[in-house]
C-alpha cells in the first residue's frame, strides 16, 4: 500500500507543513456546483460518469453555490444568464476557482462574431482560473483542466509574503 | 385538399379579398392581404373542409429598408386530413402591426412573442405581448436587416 498507511502503522502521527496539508485537503475535494449553461454541460456530465470517474478526484457536484468549491462554466453564457451567474459566483464561498469549460465560455467561441447575444468571455464577468479549450472539450480534456487547478491550488500559500514580494518585484521595475 | 382547391374555397368565401398562390412554396402556400387576416384565419381554422387545427409556426421575415416591407409567414397544419398550409402576409415596415391570432390558437401566444422580440413587429390584442428570448432591457430588434446591437449591456462589452 501507499506511503502514508505505513506512517501511520509507525505511532499514527504525520509530519507535514500546515500549508500542504490545507492545500492536498483543498485539491482533493473541488467539489463544482453542478450547472451548466449549454452542450459543455453534457461532456462535463459524461466526464462525472463511470467510464470517466471525476469522483475518483474527489469531484463531487453540489447543488449549490454555497456547498461548492469550483465553478464549471459549461457552455455559452448568454447575456441574460450573465448576471445569474455572477450572482452564483458571488453565493460561492471562498476559496473559489472557476474553470472555463469550452471555446464559448472561454472567449464566445463561434458567436464571437455575429452571436449579439453571448458575452465573449465569462472572464468579462468573473474571474476565471483554467480555460479547458475545446468545442465542446472531450471530457478528457476537462479533467486535465482539473488537474491543471489541481497544480494551481497545490502550489498556493496562506503564508509566504506574497503580497511583499509583489511590491518589491513592482519597485525594481 | 390540395393548395388549389384551398385557394378556390378561399376565393369563394371571401370574394373581396384578392389571393395569391405562391409558386415553389414547400408546403403550399398563399399570400393574404393584412386587412382581412383575421377572418381568414378563424375560416381556415374553422371550416369542415380545411380544419387547420395546428399552428405550427410563426416565422417573420425582415425585406430590408430598401424593400421596406416585413412579412410573417404562418405554417399551418390540419391534423385530421394531414395538410400542409403557409399563409404569407406582408406588413409595412415602419410601425409594422399585425392583428394578434391568440383567440384562434393558443399557441400563438409564444410565437408571436418571438416574432416581436426578434423583429419588432406588434402584435394587436395579444394578452401578454413582452420580450421572450432577449432579455427584458435589450435595445433593439436583433433580426431586423439595419439591427446594429448596443454597445454595452449593463456593464458588459457587447463586441467582441
Amino acid at each position: 500500500m501507499g506511503l502514508l498507511d505505513q506512517k501511520l502503522g509507525q505511532g499514527g502521527i504525520v509530519i507535514s507543513k500546515l500549508e500542504d496539508l490545507i492545500n492536498w485537503a483543498r485539491l482533493s475535494s473541488m467539489w463544482p456546483m453542478g450547472f451548466g449553461t449549454a452542450c459543455c454541460a453534457i461532456e462535463f456530465m459524461s466526464a462525472l460518469s463511470t467510464p470517466y470517474d471525476l469522483d475518483r478526484l474527489g469531484v463531487i457536484p453540489r447543488a449549490s453555490p454555497r456547498q461548492s468549491d469550483v465553478m464549471i462554466v459549461a457552455g455559452t453564457v448568454t447575456f441574460k444568464m450573465a448576471d445569474r451567474v455572477r450572482r452564483l459566483y458571488e453565493q460561492m464561498a471562498e476559496p473559489r476557482y472557476v474553470i472555463s469549460m469550452g471555446s464559448c465560455s472561454n472567449c464566445g467561441g463561434p458567436y464571437w462574431e455575429h452571436g449579439y447575444h453571448v458575452v465573449k468571455g465569462v472572464d468579462r464577468i468573473i474571474p476565471v482560473d483554467v480555460y479547458v479549450p475545446g468545442c465542446p472539450p472531450r471530457p478528457e480534456a476537462l479533467i486535465g483542466g482539473l488537474i491543471k487547478l489541481q497544480d494551481k491550488i497545490r502550489s498556493e500559500t496562506i503564508v509566504a509574503p506574497k503580497a511583499v514580494e509583489k511590491l518589491l518585484a513592482e519597485s525594481e521595475d | 385538399m390540395k393548395i388549389e382547391e384551398i385557394i378556390d374555397v378561399l376565393r369563394g368565401q371571401f370574394s373581396e379579398l384578392s389571393f395569391e398562390l405562391l409558386e415553389n412554396s414547400t408546403p403550399g402556400g398563399i399570400i393574404i392581404p393584412l386587412n382581412g387576416m383575421v377572418d381568414v384565419m378563424q375560416f381556415l381554422h374553422s371550416d369542415e373542409r380545411c380544419y387547420f387545427d395546428m399552428l405550427s409556426c410563426v416565422t417573420g421575415v425582415d425585406n430590408g429598408p430598401e424593400e421596406n416591407s416585413m412579412e410573417l409567414v404562418y405554417n399551418l397544419y390540419s391534423i385530421p386530413y394531414d395538410t400542409h398550409l403557409a399563409i404569407k402576409v406582408s406588413v409595412p415596415r415602419q410601425k409594422p402591426m399585425v392583428e394578434s391570432l391568440v383567440a384562434i390558437w393558443k399557441t400563438a401566444d409564444w410565437q408571436e412573442r418571438e416574432v416581436y422580440d426578434m423583429y419588432g413587429i406588434d402584435f394587436l390584442g395579444h394578452p401578454d405581448l413582452r420580450r421572450i428570448l432577449m432579455p427584458a432591457d435589450w435595445e433593439g430588434f436583433p433580426l431586423r436587416k439595419d439591427y446594429k446591437e448596443q454597445k454595452y449591456y449593463r456593464g458588459m462589452e457587447v463586441k467582441y
